[in-house]
């Protein structure tokens, strides 16, 4: 029988310190109850000090007390109970159910801040997933077991860019395999929430979709463990029920806000814009969670989004994510602005496995070169932008006329397209050899004499 | 286990933060010493001692690490055992092979898992070089064995024993742990040299003296080793920003540096890279050998995922498996990326212990640590009279991408060779996207009689002048962003037509081609050359008055954009055969202008 402690020495934000505790384990699970109310808290020994020990509440801590609390050790770690009955639930951050549901049961439990992959274990990702956005599928193509980042903006389109993957994805080779979604939802507004709740209903997949969501108006502590139990579900239907999974998770800025929160309440001595030094392996230890497994079905693929507080993407936010994920997907307020949708800015968007994920026997043996020489010329583009900016378009060269009108059609025809509009790889490359058309060849210096021969101003 | 044969006093937890806890009851442990430590006995080292209480970092996740809990010593510090078996395998930050740990359990790394090592129970074919009375000295080579098939691993007397061979085992197979020479030293008293030896990561292993570096390292990557090469022995860091492609570099480099030896540290960075490693090495053929690229590396992985203590010693791992292989006579390049993780790693523990902190949260030694890291590069004469080299090539990912962060302002104090990537050539698809504005070499004037030897008299000449031209084009860039290119005089547009065909003809260069992503230095010099043929040529038809719209022939440029790929490496004659055409070219052009 484990001890009950009745006296908390000190509150800090979402941190309690108590003392004369024995036979304790770092990372053990603390229930926490309210006298009077007998509301069940849970929380997490973050720390040890001899006999003194710091507790992290997941809930809030207002309404505790120096004397009106339990605080029993369950001489357990955060363990979750896993099982196929989790798709189609909606849970809390600490994976409680908040659908009326009943309670998980299972003999199988997995400790939610899971172990990292050996990476002799792990399979290289190639397998190319059709989300049917041109400006994805083309430029920053997402492959299967890629953890691949939406970087947007407040009041960008970013739920509905996921929203639309969700609907147009397909995640297995044929319909047969099975596929399931994870969303986890940390620190979002209601409303979001509920139009993610719509999409997943539209698209037909609601009873695929396991829930994890901490409101905005949740407590902070909640939102470290929210992304962690998604995964943990997540790594439990992909690696031992080998299904192909999608997380979704939104929004990572609420989650690192959390984490300086918590590590200023720690009193850690903090790095760039006061979130803590270990930041970056923090997120490592949910972002490294996506891939594939050598030898086995099933897969994590990861689309985690993120607002970059005032669209600056050397915030440290973005800034971490990027040198983790495998590339990102970058949303451009200046088209936005323009009413374009997606509003993908393309130039620092980059997927870094699609280079194995594309190209003959994968989606068509132009790809490449295709997109080589997108990027190429769209960024020829801002510069001759640039450029007519200070002497008026009327005063261009020739060809850098042609780059203005390419410029134009590249952003009307390629990057925009309708919230329900699906094209496949294959309308994505002619259309992108359609616009290449408006530029003289003797620009074009990424395309083969082959692929020019096959492709160039034919009809396709 | 093993481990706590040593009967020494056990310390007991008194407190746990993270990866860094504390014991009492620790007044026998010495500093920097390895420790095993609860009942799970996880790996750490004592980093701290006052009075009774010790600091420990551990290397293994500490959940469920309980005060009170032994601390048991092992009496040395954190060691390496080196011998054969490192090459063609992959080790975490401590050496513990993954492979075999893969097997103990199958997806995920538990912890606990103990003090793994090098395969003890494989037997290696040993060839004995020595004989009774022989005198051995510290660091000589006592026999070899053939470790991988392009690699003989030359058995090594450790560098703190000496002496006379009093008894030696025949030729045969051996494990590591068997005993194949005994030599006696001066105080008669008998050593066991097996083919593993034991060393402390920290310390560098020693050696006879520092030489030279006189020789480049071929790395067959135009930007490197044309404009700012690499001397082998030397240092050299690739900072960038996320997406700039500093590991897609750091792996060319792996896949095709002419190097003996080649270690490659991930350091806290992505588990696919590595498994991309484990993958494509052994499929790639090195040039030299006609083997895989696999028989001759050595890889160390931490990815961001793993325990954080275990990122700050994985370097030291890296290092000092490099400074073994230098021992024997090899010219070892190793690629740490990133070093920006081992420095956060640094901040991390610096941070748990509550030391005061200077720049941005890092410790006030991170100058000091990133020195001692580079001096470890070098080529030197070995205590057994070889010659071996180690080159650090290092990448940096500032923060924010921002050059003037800590880590990469101190690293750019202790290498002489910083290749800048660009964010904005990068965005634009240039690979590599080494800013050539930017980047340096400090070697060029030691390399260059190597250069004028080797592949041409006026190479380093020729680069230097390419790169003015370089220089020019990006001054005018100014200009036309103000004026536009139409303006200028035809002089100066001719520069820039000639800065544009060596940007994307030449500078850029395809990973992804099978004859691009490796260039031999003669096709290198000669793509150059005809690239300066092209633009002395076009000068004198400036001076006869040839606009550069005539000047510039839309099949030469294509040709010369192309070249890289129309061009075998083997067989260079196409060159020769642009030049012909050039002159022909602009004969009939100059004949019409002359009139």
């Amino acid at each position: 029988m484990k001890k009950e402690y009745l006296r908390i020495d000190k509150v800090v934000g979402p941190l309690i310190h108590i003392s004369d505790v024995d036979d304790v384990f770092y990372g053990e699970v603390v229930d926490i109850m309210e006298i009077g109310t007998g509301k069940i808290k849970k929380g997490k020994v973050i720390k040890i000090d001899e006999k003194n020990v710091i507790i992290q509440v997941f809930q809030n801590t207002a309404g505790l007390a120096a004397g009106n609390s339990i605080i029993k050790f369950t001489g357990e770690s955060f363990n979750l109970p896993m099982s196929l009955d989790l798709q189609g639930r909606i849970f809390n951050g600490v994976g409680e159910p908040i659908d009326n549901g009943s309670d998980i049961f299972s003999l199988v439990e997995a400790n939610i801040n899971g172990r990292p992959i050996n990476p002799m274990s792990r399979e290289y990702p190639r397998n190319f997933i059709q989300t049917g956005i041109s400006s994805i599928d083309t430029l920053a193509t997402l492959i299967r077991g890629q953890k691949l980042p939406i970087f947007s903006g407040n009041g960008l389109p970013h739920n509905e860019l996921a929203a639309q993957i969700v609907k147009q994805a397909r995640l297995g080779d044929n319909v047969h395999e099975d596929f399931a979604i994870v969303f986890a939802a940390i620190g979002v507004k209601h409303d979001d929430e509920k139009f993610f709740r719509k999409s997943f209903d539209d698209a037909n997949v609601m009873d695929r979709v396991v829930m994890f969501v901490n409101y905005a108006d949740d407590p902070i502590a909640e939102r470290i463990t929210t992304p962690r139990c998604a995964l943990t579900a997540a790594e439990y239907l992909a690696f031992e029920k080998h299904m192909h999974i999608l997380v979704v998770m939104t929004d990572i800025t609420s989650y690192c806000e959390a984490l300086r929160e918590i590590s200023s309440a720690r009193e850690e001595v903090p790095s760039r814009k006061g979130y803590p030094g270990y930041m970056y392996s923090d997120l490592a230890s949910l972002y490294e969670r996506a891939g594939m497994l050598r030898d086995q079905l099933g897969s994590i693929t990861f689309l985690p989004i993120l607002t970059m507080p005032n669209d600056d993407i050397t915030h440290p936010i973005p800034d971490l994510t990027g040198y983790i994920t495998e590339g990102q997907v970058v949303l451009g307020r200046d088209l936005f602005q323009r009413s374009i949708y997606p509003p993908v800015a393309i130039l620092p968007s980059l997927s870094r496995l699609m280079k194995d994920g594309i190209g003959e026997g994968f989606t068509r043996e132009d790809h490449a070169e295709v997109a080589n020489q997108l990027f190429a010329s769209y960024s020829k583009v801002q510069e001759v932008r640039d450029l007519s900016q200070i002497i008026g378009e009327e005063d261009l060269s020739p060809t850098d006329k042609k780059y203005m009108a390419f410029g134009r059609a590249f952003e009307a025809k390629f990057l925009n397209q309708g919230f329900d509009e699906s094209r496949n790889i294959i309308q994505s490359l002619n259309l992108g050899w359609k616009l290449l058309a408006l530029l003289p060849l003797t620009e074009l210096d990424r395309l083969s004499p082959e692929n020019i021969e096959k492709y160039f101003h034919k009809e396709l | 286990m093993a481990l706590i044969e040593a009967k020494k006093i056990s310390g007991i937890i008194s407190a746990i933060n993270g990866p860094v806890i504390k014991g009492k009851n620790m007044t026998t442990f010495k500093m920097r010493e390895m420790v095993t430590v609860g009942d799970k006995q996880l790996i750490g080292e004592v980093i701290i001692l006052e009075g009774d209480i010790g600091t420990i970092q551990v290397y293994e996740e500490t959940e469920g690490l309980k005060i009170g809990e032994p601390i048991n010593p092992t009496g040395k510090p954190l060691s390496l055992n080196l011998g054969p078996g490192m090459l063609k395998n992959m080790f975490d930050g401590i050496q513990r092979p993954l492979e075999k740990i893969q097997q103990l359990s199958p997806i995920f790394i538990p912890e606990g898992i103990g003090l793994l090592s090098i395969d003890d129970q494989k037997l290696w074919p040993a060839v004995l070089s020595v004989k009774a009375g022989d005198i051995l000295l510290a660091g000589s080579i006592f026999g070899t064995v053939a470790e991988t098939e392009v690699i003989q691993n030359r058995l090594l007397v450790p560098p703190n024993v000496s002496g006379t061979v009093i008894e030696v085992v025949p030729d045969g197979s051996y494990t590591i742990d068997d005993v194949l020479v005994k030599i006696s030293d001066g105080k008669n008293q008998v050593h066991e040299l097996k083919m593993a030896h034991e060393w402390p990561v920290r310390t560098p292993r020693p050696n006879a003296y520092r030489k030279e570096t006189l020789v480049p390292l071929i790395t067959g990557q135009r930007v490197i080793d044309i404009f700012f090469p690499i001397a082998k022995g030397g240092t050299a860091a690739i900072p960038g920003g996320f997406g700039t492609g500093k590991t897609m570099t750091q792996h060319q480099l792996a896949k095709w540096s002419d190097a003996d030896i080649i270690v490659y540290i991930g350091c806290g960075e992505r588990g696919n890279e590595m498994t991309e490693v484990i993958e494509d090495f052994p499929k790639l053929i090195d040039p030299r050998s006609g083997k895989s690229i696999m028989e001759r590396t050595v890889l160390i992985a931490n990815t961001s995922n793993m325990p954080v203590a275990a990122r700050e010693a994985s370097i030291y791992t890296g290092i000092t498996i490099a400074e073994y292989y230098r021992d024997m006579g090899y010219a070892v390049a190793m690629m740490a990326d990133s070093t920006s993780r081992w420095a956060e790693a640094l901040r991390e523990i610096s941070g748990r212990l509550e030391e005061m902190s200077a720049e941005e949260g890092y410790p006030a030694y991170l100058p000091s640590r990133i020195a001692e890291f580079y001096e470890r590069a070098g080529s030197v004469e070995t205590l057994g009279g070889e010659e071996g080299s180690i080159t650090i090539i290092g990448a940096v990912s500032p923060a924010g991408g921002d050059f003037s962060e800590p880590v990469t302002e101190n690293t750019k104090r202790f290498v002489n060779v910083f290749l800048a990537l660009d964010k904005s050539l990068a965005y634009a698809r240039h690979y590599p996207a080494i800013n050539w504005l930017e980047s340096y070499s400090g070697y060029i004037k030691i390399l260059s009689d190597w250069y004028e030897d080797n592949v041409a008299a006026d190479c380093i000449p020729l680069r230097n002048k390419i790169l003015e031209l370089m220089y020019e084009e990006n001054k005018l860039q100014e200009m036309v962003m103000l004026v536009g290119e139409d303006v200028l005089p035809d002089d100066q547009r001719w520069v820039l037509e000639i800065a544009k065909l060596v940007k994307v003809g030449y500078l850029q260069q395809n990973a992804y081609n099978k004859d691009d992503t490796y260039v031999p230095l003669e096709k290198q010099y000669a793509m150059l050359k005809a690239i300066e043929y092209l633009y002395d040529r076009g000068r004198e038809g400036l001076k006869l008055g040839i606009p550069t719209s005539q000047l510039k022939d839309l099949d030469i440029f294509g040709q010369f954009i192309k070249m890289k790929y129309t061009i075998p490496n083997d067989d260079l004659s196409g060159i020769e055969r642009l030049k012909d055409e050039i002159d022909q070219y602009f004969e009939v052009l100059f004949k019409k202008y002359e009139n």
